[in-house]
């Protein structure tokens, strides 16, 4: 049975991009394990041999000719609630050295 | 407490023929939204401008002699995690403040093309999770019965705004029970439709494989007509389903001798509180009486329907909220300075502990080395409670159980121990794992004059039987 440490909750945050405070990382360390340890009931059932479900309702993939379709999105609405912007383009941070 | 709006079919049929109007009504809806705030807290923005302008509308189309549709000038409040034009949607967390919906959803779109007026965005735990609206970053919504306990979640302001009379229907999202379990909780009808009956397009995603809308109103009726309006393909929505034929108003007498009801003997098992368990038995008695067959049914791995779901709705969870970077809308740091930075203190600051929590379990079982063990195992026991419903489904017309162990609880009691408070969903979730409908009934009220609820079941896209059956007992249920 998996056991959270410290390490693994940083990691996982990391993975996440979601930084902790020290509190936080302490409280889920704790929380996470009894979630975790609630999880491993699953295993008491077999279940070799069986597939299984990504989604409920049996639909397939639906193909349409690649037309563009106008639903009244305009661009410069979409853009409105970028926090970061120059000249209706996304500005982001440095990413490179 | 005044529940006394009339039938969403009357209200509608008064506002055409001039006896009351749009106007009216809004006004009516949006004086109560006002008076109730301080006290109970169930909703989080006022649209009042919006909503006066969109009810003179539909009161100068009547005068004009058009006719606005089935829900001509009636109010209504939507969860925040829907997206209405031009307001700040927010799922009532603090990382979309200031988030404007550019668009809108597509079960608005279908409401408003019928004449409803959304007045209001109802509290909810903070992106839907949770049972209590406790994760709220605007804070608790009060139950309306007793404002030391919860209204329930994770649409808990929707719900205590119709138990509360404010508006005559309102509209959740059920992932995990969200729907059910504050309807239950505030005593009113709270439904779950198949998965995929109504679109998602412009709904703030929680588990894209589980999530469903569904009204929450004061009487089987009136859900039925909301579903009815919001239901069908959407092209917004490739995960949409058809319609019903015969949709799901008119709804006919249903004859309970031809009806089988299997109750889940499971559910009778997990700390189910003795006042619930008596309430359902007397109700069994009084359908029994009317002629159905009633017996219990053994669903076995429903028993391990809470830990499955607890794997793949994080799972989904850390996926959906990936778009909560900081970058292209809603809560963003300006400290950092790096594109890394940028992601990791406006995720950090600007998510409550409960979606970390849920990014961080969702971010756990996907991560390589653990996948086989939590998220492919909880998938195959998805399968496990999908064959078992569908093998009850070919002897008993109906499925029957609590819709929660307990009444509403005290406000603080689950707050500080997450998986006590993912307790609360043991008898919703597996409706959400088999992608069927399913709604909760207000069952009477126990010793403390706190509401009980019933959850009944159907097959998947068996939505017109399932509110067929829900209407007998809510008939069964009014003569005490």
């Amino acid at each position: 049975m998996a056991r959270l440490s410290k390490d693994d909750v940083l990691r996982l945050a990391h993975l996440a991009r979601i930084e902790l405070s020290n509190d936080e990382i302490e409280e889920f360390l704790i929380e996470l394990n009894e979630v975790l340890a609630y999880f491993q009931q699953l295993q008491s059932l077999d279940t070799k041999g069986i597939i299984e479900t990504n989604q409920v309702n049996g639909l397939t993939n639906v193909m349409r000719d690649d037309q563009l379709i106008d639903y009244g999105y305009a661009p410069r609405v979409l853009l409105k609630n970028l926090p970061l912007k120059m000249d209706d383009q996304i500005q982001v941070k440095r990413m490179v050295e | 407490m005044q529940q006394d709006w009339p039938t969403l079919k009357e209200l509608a049929t008064a506002v055409k023929n001039g006896s009351s109007s749009a106007i009216d009504l809004t006004h009516r809806a949006l004086e109560r939204v006002e008076r109730q705030q301080k006290k109970y807290n169930a909703t989080i923005l006022t649209l009042k401008e919006a909503a006066l302008k969109r009810a003179e509308a539909i009161d100068r189309a009547i005068a004009e002699g058009k006719d606005p549709g089935v829900l001509a000038g009636i109010p209504f409040i939507a969860k925040d995690n829907f997206l209405i034009l031009n307001s700040e949607t927010r799922a009532a967390s603090n990382i979309l403040s200031g988030f404007i919906a550019p668009y809108q959803a597509s079960a608005i779109n279908a409401l408003e093309r019928a004449g409803a007026v959304c007045v209001a965005k109802a509290n909810m735990d903070a992106f839907a999770h949770g049972a209590s609206t406790e994760n709220s970053d605007f804070g608790v919504t009060k139950n309306p019965y007793d404002t030391s306990r919860v209204a329930g979640g994770s649409s808990g302001g929707s719900a205590a705004s119709v138990a509360l009379g404010l508006v005559p229907f309102a509209l959740g999202t059920d992932t995990g029970g969200s729907i059910r379990q504050p309807a239950a909780f505030c005593g009113v009808v709270g439904l779950k439709p198949t998965y995929g009956l109504v679109s998602r397009n412009g709904v703030i995603a929680m588990g894209s494989s589980l999530d469903c809308i569904g009204p929450i109103t004061s009487r089987v009726e009136d859900a039925a007509l909301v579903l009815d309006v919001m239901s069908g393909r959407d092209e917004l929505d490739s995960t949409t389903i058809e319609k019903d034929k015969l949709g799901y108003t008119n709804l006919e007498k249903l004859k309970l001798d031809k009806v089988k009801i299997g109750v889940i003997s499971e559910y009778f098992e997990q700390g189910l509180d003795d006042e619930v368990k008596a309430k359902l038995l007397k109700l069994l008695k009084k359908l029994e009486a009317g002629g159905a067959k009633v017996s219990n049914v053994s669903l076995p791995s429903t028993k391990l329907a809470l830990a499955c779901y607890y794997i793949i709705a994080p799972a989904e969870v850390s996926s959906n909220l990936s778009r909560y970077d900081g970058i292209r809308y809603g809560y963003s740091d300006r400290d950092a300075n790096d594109l890394e930075q940028t992601y990791l203190n406006s995720r950090g600051k600007g998510f409550g502990k409960e979606a970390k929590r849920r990014i961080i379990i969702g971010t756990f079982v996907l991560s390589s080395g653990y996948y086989d063990a939590y998220y492919k195992k909880a998938m195959t026991v998805r399968t496990k409670i999908i064959n078992e419903f569908d093998a009850a489904f070919k002897d008993y017309d109906y499925l029957i159980g609590p819709v929660a162990p307990t009444t509403a609880f005290k406000i603080g009691e689950k707050s500080k121990d997450p998986l006590q408070m993912y307790l609360a969903d043991v008898m919703t979730v597996a409706a959400n794992l088999a992608g069927i409908p399913s709604i909760s009934l207000p069952n009477g009220l126990d010793e403390k004059g706190l509401p009980i609820g019933v959850q009944l079941m159907a097959g998947r896209q068996n939505d017109r039987n399932l509110l067929l059956m829900a209407k007998m007992i809510e008939e069964v249920n009014s003569h005490a």
